[in-house]
């Protein structure tokens, strides 16, 4: 799986690179995947063979670890269909696959789920799950969890209603499906519901909390991280942003969107939700990663998630129950001036809240969030959180709202800029024990790459000019770094190869939502092209071109 | 109708009037001109028995001369501002947003895969595109497709600056159409996001 382990925290207990040798390292071998879009992805190696998904064509290349410079072994092309591409918000980006039993599982932006061969290459099953001709799309990373492909949509920007769906791993068949709204037999809530907080319990909140019909098209999809606890046998996702973006025409808490649940794997049931940010303002998706760590809190040991949130705050929460133990900013924020630990609820600042017709100045962060998809990593050795973030801040106005099945449903205008320094990019080394970050490093560009961290102290990630990078994970001192050809925007990962040796490998070619600027050739006089992110990306085409390739290192 | 008006003049006050009437008539009708109006509607541009709309410079055998570009309201400053409001009441700027695209292609520059005549913009509307344009066919009634034609070449600035809007009802965060340089449209060979490998 792209996150390393069920509790997503992407250490890896090599530890033949250090950071006394890490200077040493060097390119072993590259491949590249004839694809010029936003490489989003994590390799993922199963015994001798690594496989990649390819953006938007999807293609799954398989490669030969066993035999010197990694060769081809078979592709899979899913022909996914071509209109697909009009119905991705940000970029045709594909977040990686996941290995169970023998088969390969990814999912395709025509929103199909695909099992295939991890031998043959050979397609053993193909569902389709979503319908492009309602605005779905699916970009996200599967999860295995005992034998089910854990699957969900991508749409948001679209009035999808939005899904988390479990496949069953051999067949491909429907397991359960889990909506994020609606009624309550729908987003699977029955008796083994317990949420934390009071607001969050009531029949069908899912449809009470939104006016009339709009929770039949008010987002909330599922494209992010999922976590698993096999102990409390419990699975953890985040729900994405509420649609439309303009948060006048959707009144109400707007259930269960930019939330979490913890759910039963084998039935969907819901356990307990928490909502992240009740009738979201800003674009701000819950879907970022949940690292599942046992943390001393208050002299005790606990079962907790670590959620290092869009609308900037680093949530710790107890895993069992939902409750909120703390909530820090981990970046700049004029949005709200807390969380109200009683309420579980964001103390909002209303002077920033959007409107429809009027232009609200000063927005931090920006829709993105403090941070976005890219995943963190932690390391039980030294205790920290690598968290790579983005520094951004937007302007946004809220305009009229139509609906159109398949066609786009935002109604909101917005521009976004770097926030204070001018750096727009930011890796948070955190302690989420003394909730506080010990070191920061700043970059030009937003870090949309994940990190990774390894047993030799080390973390790995990319720069979307290009530069992959090594850090000295209890300083953040810079020991090595390397120039790849394009913006680095995917999820390094570190390996053992049949020869004995660790690897890092990372797959290079910018795009995604921050750097659509160069992977859709877009004009950068348009302030609010791409949903408005590429006013704040305007000097990237002269930083790096597009291109998608993969990178190996190892020591000489 | 003018049969029957001048039988009536001829009667009632013979063939000086009937000059005066005239020449009046001729003046009114040539100051309208300038803003034709159509009230039943117009039909897509294939359909009138007009030349094929073509993707192409290349053509088998001696080249037949294109025909004038086809297209109302490219210089009618109503329609090109209601094309406007239709851009975004249809989710447009969903896609290519103010002109800079994101989605879809940007709409602003001089890159025009599928041309830029207003026949062929007519017809990627109306018929979609494979890599991801929605077919609007039978979804917009004609005329509005041809307003929508005419504001879209005005957002590389196409059309003349006394025809192209010149203020946004929205936070401003593109120069205006009006105050666009014409971008001399290029052929584009596909769209940026169908690059296979």
């Amino acid at each position: 799986m792209p996150a390393k382990n069920f509790a997503s925290t992407r250490y890896s207990s090599l530890d033949q690179i250090t950071t006394d040798n890490v200077k040493q390292l060097q390119l072993a071998w590259s491949f590249s995947t004839g694809v010029l879009r936003g490489h989003e992805a994590a390799p993922l190696v199963v015994g001798s063979t690594m496989y990649v998904v390819t953006p938007y064509p999807n293609l799954l290349y398989a490669l030969d670890l066993s035999r010197p410079g990694a060769p081809l072994k078979w592709t899979y092309d899913p022909s996914p269909v071509l209109a697909s591409q009009g119905v991705a918000c940000c970029d045709l980006v594909n977040r990686g696959a996941a290995y169970w039993n023998g088969k390969i599982y990814y999912n395709t932006l025509d929103a199909h789920t695909v099992a295939v061969d991890s031998r043959s290459g050979k397609e053993v099953w193909k569902t389709k799950v979503g319908d492009i001709n309602r605005g779905e799309s699916i970009t996200m990373a599967p999860l295995v969890v005992k034998g089910k492909v854990l699957v969900g949509n991508s749409g948001g920007e679209f009035g999808i209603r939005g899904w988390l769906t479990a496949l069953d791993g051999e067949s491909g068949k429907l397991a359960w499906r889990a909506y994020t709204t609606g009624p309550d037999k729908d987003v699977l809530i029955g008796p083994r519901f317990k949420p934390f907080y009071a607001q969050d319990r009531g029949k069908d909140l899912g449809v009470s909390t939104w006016p009339g019909d709009a929770w039949k098209i008010g987002g909330g999809g599922v494209w992010g991280w999922i976590s698993y606890d096999p102990e409390l046998d419990l699975i953890y996702y985040g729900t994405a942003n509420p649609g439309p973006w303009n948060p006048d025409v959707r009144p109400g808490d707007n259930k269960f969107t930019a939330a979490m649940f913890a759910r039963d794997p084998d039935t969907g049931e819901a356990i307990w939700t928490y909502q992240w940010s009740p009738h979201d303002l800003y674009d701000h998706d819950g879907v970022n990663e949940l690292v599942l760590l046992d943390l001393p809190i208050d002299g005790q040991v606990r079962k907790v998630l670590v959620r290092p949130e869009r609308n900037g705050y680093m949530y710790v929460l107890d895993r069992a129950t939902g409750e909120v133990l703390s909530a820090d900013p981990y970046g700049f924020i004029t949005t709200s001036t807390g969380i109200d630990l009683k309420t579980g609820r964001p103390i909002a600042v209303p002077d920033k809240a959007p409107q429809t017709g009027k232009v609200v100045r000063g927005i931090c962060p920006a829709a993105p969030g403090t941070k976005d998809w890219q995943p963190s990593s932690y390391s039980p050795r030294t205790k920290l959180l690598y968290v790579p973030h983005q520094n951004l801040c937007q302007d946004m106005e809220g305009t009229e709202a139509n609906y159109i099945a398949g066609t786009p449903y935002v109604a909101a205008m917005v521009k976004m800029y770097a926030g204070p320094g001018g750096h727009r990019g930011e890796l948070t080394a955190w302690d989420p024990v003394a909730r506080k970050a010990v070191w920061k490093i700043k970059e030009r560009f937003p870090v949309w790459s994940g990190t990774v961290v390894t047993a030799g102290d080390v973390v790995f990630y990319g720069t979307m000019e290009g530069w992959f990078k090594a850090l000295d994970a209890r300083t953040g001192k810079e020991l090595w770094r390397f120039k790849t050809g394009s913006g680095i925007i995917g999820q390094p990962v570190v390996y053992r190869a049949p020869d004995g040796k660790q690897y890092v490998a990372v797959l290079s070619g910018v795009g995604g939502w921050a750097g659509a600027v160069v992977a859709g050739g877009l004009d950068i006089r348009d302030s609010s092209a791409a949903l408005g992110f590429v006013n704040a990306m305007k000097d990237l085409p002269q930083a790096t071109t597009k291109g998608g390739m993969l990178y190996a290192f190892a020591l000489p | 109708m003018r049969l029957r008006f001048r039988r009536r003049a001829d009667r009632r006050t013979g063939g000086l009037a009937l000059a005066l009437l005239l020449a009046a008539v001729a003046s009114a009708l040539s100051a309208c001109e300038r803003e034709e109006r159509n009230f039943r509607g117009i039909p897509r541009a294939a359909s009138t028995g007009m030349p094929p709309v073509r993707q192409t410079e290349l053509q088998p055998g001696p080249p037949v001369r294109n025909a004038p570009a086809y297209g109302p309201y490219q210089e009618n400053a109503y329609g090109v501002s209601q094309g406007k409001t239709l851009y975004n009441q249809f989710n447009c700027s969903g896609c290519h947003f103010q002109g800079g695209g994101g989605i879809g292609p940007p709409l602003m520059d001089a890159d025009w895969i599928y041309g830029s005549r207003p026949e062929n913009v007519f017809e990627s509307i109306t018929e979609g595109r494979p890599n991801g344009m929605p077919s609007y066919g039978g979804k917009i009634v004609n005329d509005q497709v041809w307003q929508l034609v005419a504001y879209v070449r005005s957002m590389s600035g196409l059309l003349r600056k006394d025809v192209a809007p010149g203020r946004s009802d929205d936070m401003q965060v593109r120069p205006q159409e009006q105050s666009t340089d014409k971008a001399k449209p290029v052929q584009s060979a596909i769209p940026k996001s169908a690059e296979l490998p």
